[in-house]
């Protein structure tokens, strides 16, 4: 029988040619840039100013429609007459008390749900009859039971806040796989260890989803009720500003209370909840 | 409880589990036992209880008749003297780096402080030649590192005995055969006990010291091969008993119960 044949290639004798094949290279300082995502966004924003200036420039009405550079300034000076961060400051106390407590009732809830059968439907039921449910549409309701202070606005933020967290929370507790689940049990973990230790990790990419909904449903709510309602709580917010500028017709100025609304999202969405999730959901490989 | 000098003791063993339209018997008064220090392997086709009865052992199913027992002990549930080995690659707590995965039950299950558990979880990682991953994540790992781990997570913990349940099933076949020559390795070095699944044949050889044969539909014992390693000493050994086994395995129940 014949023996099979080898034949053996010389990687050396392929590599010492003269034009080596480049291997790595290494990229130009534009390419980098362009790389980071900050930039990138930054860059939009740019041009979706100038965009905004050239045709408020254009419309030249103030009135109705302020240039970029106008908004700027009205900016500038009622942050440093003190009115704008003293409302911001206002508005962020009530907004934080309400998102504590709704994390903090969703969190109950989910643990509950996730450890007796009628914790769990309880949680989808009372998520299906309430999440469809516009939280401002209960203020007047918390405004009789509350009275016209924080309490109420800290009601309908709660309510806001709570059925987006938790349903984003259980429906991560509920896909964590369930070798994790045993490798888990393995470890002899149980009751709150069990969840806190595994499920939590493990469900994280939602939760933080549910987190960042949560935010965005209760700044919305927030504005929205110092809009309607603002006038009556006897220190108003970024929403009782723009509306009593409005009044006023000082445009400007309304446009200003807005663009604090946005870069405020902007620093919680890029300075928090990104730095949270290079932390944990990128560098763990949940999320790409 | 009888004192007897069997690690792992199955009794009788029937496991049901019901899907939404049936109650399924995966396995029917099944027995066998485990000594200290016996690579067992429990082989079958698809469908055989192999899996079910590895879950049962591991405790996170209750037989509906008969026991198990764990060096004299009734088993009720999961614990840390049973540690599992999975098939599956996201068996690794993806949070947490190689060492902290390793160190994690010591800290939990065994109540290790710290500095014991890194020192434990240091020498077992370099058992399976990892050290150079200590610090890497999961996700940034192969598969067959993924199965290295979760080998040095179980066998850090130093259990009675490690249930294997087709750990290598999920590699390419030369990381398989890589793996199965570490894990022999590893069992020259610590002499563990354990109890690992597979549906084949020629791993079973490999790894065992005894073989327990199941039959499918319901799962039972159909024979069980002691003193595996006499088979791969000689030569051809090995293809003989794995021509012998496929024989066993495929043929009738009556036909089997006559060449036993």
């Amino acid at each position: 029988m014949n023996e099979p044949r080898i034949t053996i290639h010389s990687a050396v004798a392929i590599d010492s040619g003269m034009d080596a094949v480049v291997v790595e290279r290494k990229l130009s300082p534009f390419e980098r840039l362009w790389a980071s995502a900050t930039i990138r966004k930054t860059c939009l924003v740019v041009v979706l100013g100038v965009i905004w200036q050239a045709y408020a420039s254009h419309v030249d009405n103030p009135l109705l429609f302020p240039s970029l550079s106008e908004t700027l300034k009205s900016f500038v000076d009622h942050s440093i007459d003190g009115t704008l961060p003293l409302r911001v400051w206002s508005s962020m106390k009530i907004l934080l008390m309400g998102y504590a407590c709704g994390t903090a009732l969703a969190a109950v809830m989910t643990v509950l749900a996730i450890n007796t059968q009628i914790g769990t439907d309880l949680l989808e039921t009372l998520t299906a009859m309430f999440n469809p449910l516009p939280a401002i549409a209960l203020l007047p309701l918390a405004l009789i039971w509350f009275g016209l202070g924080s309490g109420s606005v800290v009601f309908v933020l709660i309510h806001s806040v709570m059925w987006a967290v938790a349903l984003n929370t259980h429906s991560g507790f509920l896909a964590v796989s369930q070798t994790l689940r045993m490798v888990g049990r393995n470890y002899g973990l149980r009751g709150i260890g069990y969840v806190t230790r595994i499920l939590v990790p493990a469900a994280f990419p939602s939760i933080l989803t549910g987190l960042k909904i949560g935010w965005a449903f209760a700044w919305r709510t927030l504005i929205a009720a110092e809009l309607v309602f603002g006038v009556s709580s006897g220190h108003g917010g970024i929403g009782w500003f723009i509306f009593e500028n409005r009044n006023m017709l000082d445009t400007p100025a309304v446009f200003a209370g807005l663009l604090t609304v946005i870069i405020i999202g902007l620093l919680v969405e890029n300075l928090i909840f990104r730095t949270l999730e290079r932390r944990t959901v990128r560098r763990w490989g949940s999320q790409s | 409880m009888p004192e007897t000098s069997s690690l792992l003791e199955v009794c009788d063993v029937t496991l049901r589990y019901k899907t939404a339209q049936s109650l399924v018997t995966a396995t029917q008064r099944v027995s066998f036992t485990v000594d200290k220090s016996d690579r067992c392997v429990l082989l079958g086709p698809s469908g055989c209880g192999k899996s079910t009865l590895l879950k049962a052992v591991g405790g996170y199913l209750v037989p509906s008749e008969g026991e198990i027992r764990i060096r004299g002990k009734r088993v009720s549930g999961p614990g840390a003297d049973r540690m599992m080995v999975f098939q599956e690659f996201d068996q690794l707590l993806p949070w947490k780096t190689v060492l902290q995965n390793v160190m994690f039950p010591l800290i939990v299950a065994h109540r290790l402080t710290r500095r014991q558990a890194e020192e434990r979880a240091r020498a077992y990682i370099e058992k399976v030649k990892l050290t150079r991953a200590v610090d890497a994540l999961p996700h940034t790992l192969s598969g067959g590192m993924k199965q290295r781990v979760a080998i040095a997570r179980g066998m850090a913990m130093e259990p009675d005995i490690l249930l294997m349940d087709e750990p290598f099933a999920a590699l390419d076949a030369l990381t398989r055969r890589r793996m199965q020559d570490e894990l022999l390795q590893l069992w020259e070095d610590t002499k563990f006990t354990v109890l690992f699944v597979t549906h084949s044949i020629a791993e079973a050889i490999r790894i065992g010291n005894r073989i327990l044969l199941l039959s499918p539909h319901p799962g039972r014992v159909k024979a069980e091969v002691d003193d595996v390693e006499a088979a791969n000493s000689t030569e051809g050994g090995a293809t003989r008993l794995e021509g012998q086994i496929n024989d066993l395995l495929f043929m009738d129940d009556a036909v089997g119960a006559s060449h036993e």
